[in-house]
């Protein structure tokens, strides 16, 4: 008999390349509880669940010791089970407990283990709540009273995404979680991915609701609501009824949103089609010119703020083409009133998504047009849950429905945009199908799969086509790294900021954990494989599209409606710094950005010379001269705002015409050059 | 100080040393005026001053240089580190004869100078005298507190000026890392220490030369040698004294750590709260590397040993090695779970080994005088000395050193001189926050690791807080509890829950709001706090609750159950009245009394409101007949 096995409650467990003993305990079928243990991300050890008795070593946190052979271990004892008690107990007694009206009420895991565990009572008594929300986000709501310090929403962003926009403040009992300096959520880098969401154990980070503006805009009688559908959304949705089959729960769904007061379902995966006509010509069109490559996808709105944040040099190789959300809403914007024979002002445009950023994307200021956004209002799968469950529409016992034409039809292509290299693939075929047109392809395995980094090279035409498909921010990081040291090299790179792509957006179903999102992963292939149509310029609805409003890929017109720009937002905001408060009436506001990027344009001596040059003037009193903290205009730096004017490029240089050319006249005279 | 001419071979070493011992330890007169963080407080630098303008004043030939030659006959004086009596401070030694003097003022000055350096005439008004017979003592080691200390670590503390290399070599500074160098392998090296027996003294007391062992059989083409200084321990003083007064000591240790476990870089994590110890470590490793004792190719041979200073921000926490290393990286300071343990993966993922200052300080020592002689001290299992900071209720108040082993009864009696004011021991805490009580019945119990932590408690750091009979156990766990609360770094749940909770019933009881059902919620959370915690703060921060509650649980239930604090310490037992015999109308209390709880006309009987009373004791400070009476 092999010696290689660890004893977990008289049980023997073979070790098979474990990390740790809670794996094997929960190999062994028990399912030790924990807070604190993702296998995706580090040992953290915190919880102290997980304790356990070993022989020979007394108590031992699992989740932390190496699965040794010959171990023995204990998993429910009188010690491990009162310390499991007890920290459920402290942790309740320092918990709101508002969880009849908590969001995560019924999938919270500190209410699923104090009842498991039976804790009954709290002996200690309940420190006044000051709710802290933190909802500054379009994507997020951030409640501190809930927050039980598992840190796995710092995990997750630090490792995952390598963004590390959360970490601890303070000490002991003061100790939270918190972004830097305090600040909220939309005043530092995050990129609102909300895969700290999607690892809270309880309900101190959820997805924000936009459920009651659904309700809303579903109850007046006025608008004709269109709804589309995001691709990963049908291999998630069923999850909560026991519908796995994607191609069955999206009938399903469909169905569902009718019931729910929809006038029209369509599918985001045909503006997913209409995505890789538009970046697939780009592509192949840069290839041809050798220019701006690696080309890297633009579909994900978290990675495309990760990339505005982080890494500005970049944003000439991002594909300008906006994101099948974003080219739907345009398009249903500008041409379904139309369709559908109704005024433009009635037509509402909403998306269920897979994901939170989306929410924050159908938000940026470029998307909208007259202040009307293309995309109304963004729902997540969640809450389309949520909206069925409140509606109480059997989503198990009704039978599915088809989509409404012309957005309602997809090709496979369209589809697997839901999974990580599903963009990839869907630019291969059109690529393939245009270079080869009789010996098209449309499978490629290689950039399939859930691994963080695909890298694969691909013939098109007489070319090679170096191709890297990357999850997770983090994987996106060390990818850009390679690239910047010379050491990788690619044609085209597909970026999806959630691990699995976006069949793990934090707008899924929980749990959301790897195996779901693999489960997921595979839905979008099987409903790929049986489709009519695997190629998006096979879309006789794209080719209609074409026809009838857009011309070709890459037109002028194309370009007005489906692409974008993108802009430097490296940024530090807080608050303004009096440097010289105005003595007199009638004063201008001046404020002189001393964020990173001005700062080291400097903008520092700008603000200097300006405060000599108006006090030379004699005008520095009637100027109230304050340094701030980024106008986002950081390309553009040094940025001076002159009440609420941004003036760019202002260096020691320029900034005297900018006193005598703009400033001084506001003040009502022309100052004497001295 | 004169320029140091870089050492490049044993020779140089020696020529130094024979110089420097000659210089130092000959026939020349040399005050040396303690400049411990103690005695700095309390004037010392004064005392300097006015010693020098004494000396100067009656013209006297001064040596302004140790090696200067044309001087050697000439006195000198000096700065010393710590010299452990903080009680007594400012402290003046002269030698060559070690007269002592104690609470010296800069007035002081000119008498010591005509006097005792003048005329070698003894100064009675500033010797220490025995507190019970009056007896004065002359000379240091008569004196019973250093009498009865054995110094190893403290070798040279309060003695040599820490500011000079040259004063360390004197007294064979770096001769065991040049032999060592010359003659020996590294693998001799951790030999020795094992063989010594020499165990972590930052509380631990794993064996060193293991812990060595382990790191230098570790593969890896980078290590570190971490000196742990970030003393945190209220009431501790050890390692600031040792790095104070001594610093050299500490860095041979690391450089010989380093040469044993195969690293070339240490890191010395001190607190930024020891601003003397941060300089004077600060300036030794400048003047060890410009003697060529640290940095590339010391004494010439192929071994480099560079030193880092990292000031610790204040947490305590980091004393607990993982997270001084998370510390010393710039992380949050917060203990990870171990394995990997450091000598695996420590500081940047490199092997590491973190070694306490006073476990440092000992092992030129042992490389000097052997495993033999170390063992000679102390008991089996814990072999040599230990510095403990004596404070309390305690007469002598100081660092001291003794002998492990030794019966706590010579401790607080012997060396401490017995309870101030007369009145009875009750118990001593030992080891911190992390420590537990010793009762009258363990005053012969000896102190060493493995008989401390028989009874609860341990060596820790090396605290010593001596209490008197006057003291409430549940007030000193309160107290103890309050500390590690606030230092919790708030990662694992029971740590930071639980020692919050703690702390809440704690105070309930001292606030006379205790119920009985309290000291079990109690007793159960500290276990649990004991037995699931995280890293050794977690895991130790209730030992002052289980002890107390193990040797002191009548005084617990007295709060609860009776009423009564039985020390007499907590406030909100006491009751005050006024004895109508004794009071004679005099006013003098009701208008002390902050809240008005005093009523009575003059010359009649006044009385206590109960209901008002906020027993702050001001009517019993006040009352010139003792006619307040506190029940």
């Amino acid at each position: 008999m092999s010696k290689n096995h660890v004893t977990v409650d008289g049980v023997r467990v073979e070790l098979n390349g474990e990390k740790n003993l809670l794996e094997i305990v929960r190999k062994a079928g028990v399912d030790l509880p924990t807070f604190c243990y993702h296998s995706e991300l580090s040992v953290y050890g915190a919880c102290r669940m997980c304790i356990c008795e070993v022989e020979g070593r007394g108590l031992q946190a699992t989740c932390s010791t190496p699965a040794e052979p010959g171990l023995v271990l204990h998993t429910n004892t009188d010690k491990t089970m009162r310390i499991r008690r007890m920290a459920l107990e402290l942790l309740l007694a320092n918990h709101c407990g508002d969880c009849p009206t908590c969001d995560k009420n019924g999938n919270c895991r500190l209410q699923d283990l104090a009842q498991r565990l039976g804790v009954k009572s709290v002996r200690f008594p309940k420190p006044e709540f000051k709710h802290e929300v933190d909802s500054s986000t379009p994507s997020l709501v951030r409640d501190q009273g809930k927050c039980i310090l598992c840190g796995d929403c710092v995990r997750m962003c630090k490792e995952v995404q390598g963004i590390g926009v959360l970490d601890f403040i303070g000490r002991g009992w003061d100790v939270k979680v918190s972004p830097a300096f305090g600040k909220p959520l939309s005043d530092v880098e995050c990129v609102l991915c909300g895969q700290c969401a999607t690892c809270c154990p309880t309900g101190a980070l959820t997805v924000k609701s936009d459920v009651e503006r659904a309700w809303k805009l579903l109850y007046d009688p006025k608008k004709t609501v269109v709804v589309q559908v995001a691709p990963a959304v049908r291999a998630a949705v069923g999850e909560s009824f026991g519908v796995l089959d994607g191609e069955l729960a999206m009938g399903k769904l469909a169905a569902a949103l009718r019931r729910l007061g929809f006038d029209h379902v369509y599918d985001t995966s045909f503006a997913a089609d209409l995505t890789t006509m538009e970046e697939g010509t780009e592509f192949l069109n840069r290839l041809q010119k050798g220019e701006r490559l690696p080309q890297f996808t633009s579909c994900c709105p978290a990675w495309v703020s990760y990339a505005e944040q982080f890494h500005p040099e970049l944003l000439d190789n991002l594909s300008t083409c906006r994101s099948p959300q974003q080219m739907f809403g345009a398009l249903a914007k500008k041409h379904l009133p139309e369709e559908l024979g109704i005024a433009a002002e009635d037509l509402a445009v909403i998306s269920i998504m897979p994901c939170t950023a989306k929410k924050f994307e159908a938000s940026r200021p470029e998307f909208a047009k007259d202040g009307t956004p293309d995309v109304d209002l963004v729902l997540t799968t969640q809450e389309v849950v949520r909206m069925i469950d409140q509606a109480g529409v059997l989503f198990s016992q009704i039978s599915p429905e088809s989509l409404d034409m012309p957005f309602g039809f997809k090709t496979g292509a369209g589809v697997i945009f839901g999974a990580t290299g599903g963009v990839a693939e869907a630019v291969l075929r059109l690529a393939s199908a245009v270079s080869a047109p009789k010996h098209r392809n449309v499978d490629f395995h290689d950039v399939r799969g859930i691994a963080g980094l695909k890298e694969a090279e691909v013939e098109v035409g007489d070319r090679t086509v170096r191709l890297a498909v990357v999850n997770g921010l983090a994987n996106a990081r060390d990818l850009l790294d390679r690239v910047a040291e010379g050491e990788s090299e690619y044609d085209i790179v597909e970026v999806m900021s959630c691990r699995g792509g976006c069949v793990g957006g934090a707008g899924q179903p929980l749990p959301n954990d790897m195996a779901a999102r693999e489960r997921r992963r595979k839905a979008m292939y099987d409903c790929d494989s049986v489709q009519t149509f695997r190629n998006a310029a096979d879309n006789p609805f794209v080719q209609e599209a074409y026809r009838k409003w857009l011309e070709e890929p890459n037109s002028h017109t194309a370009h007005e409606l489906l692409h974008t720009a993108y802009q430097h937002r490296r940024r530090l905001t807080g608050e303004t710094i009096g440097v010289a408060e105005g003595q007199e009436q009638n004063t201008v506001e001046v404020k002189v950005c001393v964020g990173t990027s001005c700062y080291l344009k400097g903008s520092y001596d700008t603000l200097h010379k300006l405060m000599d040059c108006a006090e030379k003037r004699g005008i520095a009193g009637r100027i109230d001269l304050k340094a701030s903290f980024c106008f986002e205009n950081c390309g553009g730096g040094p940025s001076v705002e002159v009440d609420g004017d941004l003036h760019s490029g202002v260096t020691t240089e320029t900034v005297e015409a900018l006193l005598d050319e703009v400033i001084a006249p506001k003040l009502g005279r022309v100052a004497e050059k001295v | 100080m004169a320029a140091l001419l870089k050492l490049n071979s044993p020779q140089s070493l020696a020529d130094l040393r024979r110089k420097a011992s000659a210089a130092l330890d000959g026939k020349a007169l040399r005050v040396v005026v303690c400049g411990g963080t103690g005695c700095s407080s309390n004037g010392s630098h004064e005392v300097f001053q006015a010693l020098k303008a004494a000396v100067d004043a009656k013209g006297l030939p001064v040596r302004v240089d140790l090696l200067d030659e044309e001087a050697m006959e000439a006195l000198s004086v000096t700065f010393s580190g710590c010299s452990g009596f903080c009680e007594v401070g400012p402290i003046v030694r002269i030698l060559p004869e070690n007269y002592f003097y104690v609470r010296v003022s800069a007035e002081d000055a000119e008498e010591i100078v005509e006097k005792t350096l003048m005329a070698n005439e003894t100064i009675e008004r500033l010797m220490y005298k025995d507190r019970h017979t009056g007896e004065p003592y002359a000379r240091r080691d008569e004196i019973p507190f250093y009498k009865n200390q054995v110094n190893i670590a403290l070798t040279d503390c309060g003695l040599i000026d820490p500011g000079d290399v040259r004063e360390y070599v004197a007294h064979d500074g770096y001769k065991a890392l040049g032999d060592a160098l010359f003659n020996h392998s590294p693998e001799y090296v951790v030999e020795q220490v094992t063989e010594a027996g020499l165990r972590g003294r930052g509380g631990g007391g794993f064996p060193t030369g293991r812990k060595w062992g382990i790191t230098s059989k570790v593969r890896g083409d980078k290590k570190y040698v971490i000196c742990n200084a970030d003393e945190g321990d209220p009431g501790a003083f050890m390692d600031r004294s040792v790095l104070e007064g001594n610093p050299h000591a500490v860095l041979e240790g690391m450089a010989l750590a380093g040469y044993a476990i195969g690293a070339d870089e240490g890191y010395v994590y001190v607190r930024a709260e020891y601003p003397l110890a941060v300089q004077r470590v600060r300036a030794a490793i400048k003047q060890a590397e410009e003697a060529g004792l640290l940095g590339d190719n010391i004494l010439g041979t192929a071994f480099s040993f560079h030193i880092k200073i990292k000031e610790g921000a204040g947490a305590f926490v980091c004393g607990e090695e993982t997270a001084l290393i998370a510390s010393i990286e710039g992380q949050r300071g917060m203990p990870r779970p171990k394995p990997p343990f450091p000598a695996q993966a420590g500081l940047w993922g490199k092997p590491t080994c973190v070694n306490n200052v006073e476990t440092l300080a000992n092992v030129p020592r042992i490389l000097l005088h052997g495993p033999a002689w170390f063992r000679s001290f102390g008991n089996e299992k814990s072999a040599g000395t230990k510095v403990f900071a004596l404070t309390g209720d305690v007469v002598n108040t100081g660092l001291i050193e003794v002998p492990m082993g030794t019966p706590l009864r010579d401790v607080v009696f012997t060396v401490g001189g017995g309870i101030r004011g007369g009145k009875a021991f009750k118990t001593v805490q030992i080891g911190g926050p992390s420590g537990g009580c010793l009762t009258t019945e363990h005053l012969d119990l000896p102190l060493d690791y493995d008989s401390l932590r028989s009874v609860g408690a341990m060596v820790g750091s090396g605290g010593l807080v001596v209490m008197d009979e006057e003291t409430c156990m549940v007030e000193v766990a309160r107290f103890f509890m309050n500390f590690t609360q606030s230092e919790s770094c708030g990662k694992c749940v029971l740590c930071r829950e639980g020692t919050k909770r703690m702390l809440e019933i704690l105070e309930k009881i001292v606030e006379g709001k205790g119920k009985v059902e309290d000291i079990s919620t109690l007793e159960e959370l500290a276990e649990t706090v004991r037995d699931g915690s995280l890293c050794g703060l977690g895991k130790t921060a209730p030992n002052p609750v289980l002890s107390t509650l193990k040797y002191y649980r009548d005084e617990y239930l007295a709060h609860v159950v009776d009423g009564k604090c039985p020390a007499g310490q907590c406030a909100n037992f006491k009751t005050y009245s006024i004895d109508a015999e004794k009071c004679k109308g005099c006013t003098l209390c009701a208008r002390k009394c902050p809240v008005e709880a005093i009523s009575g006309s003059p010359r009649q009987l006044h009385t206590i409101n109960v209901e008002k009373c906020v027993k702050c004791g001001a009517c019993f400070d006040a009352c010139r007949m003792n006619a307040v009476v506190v029940a």
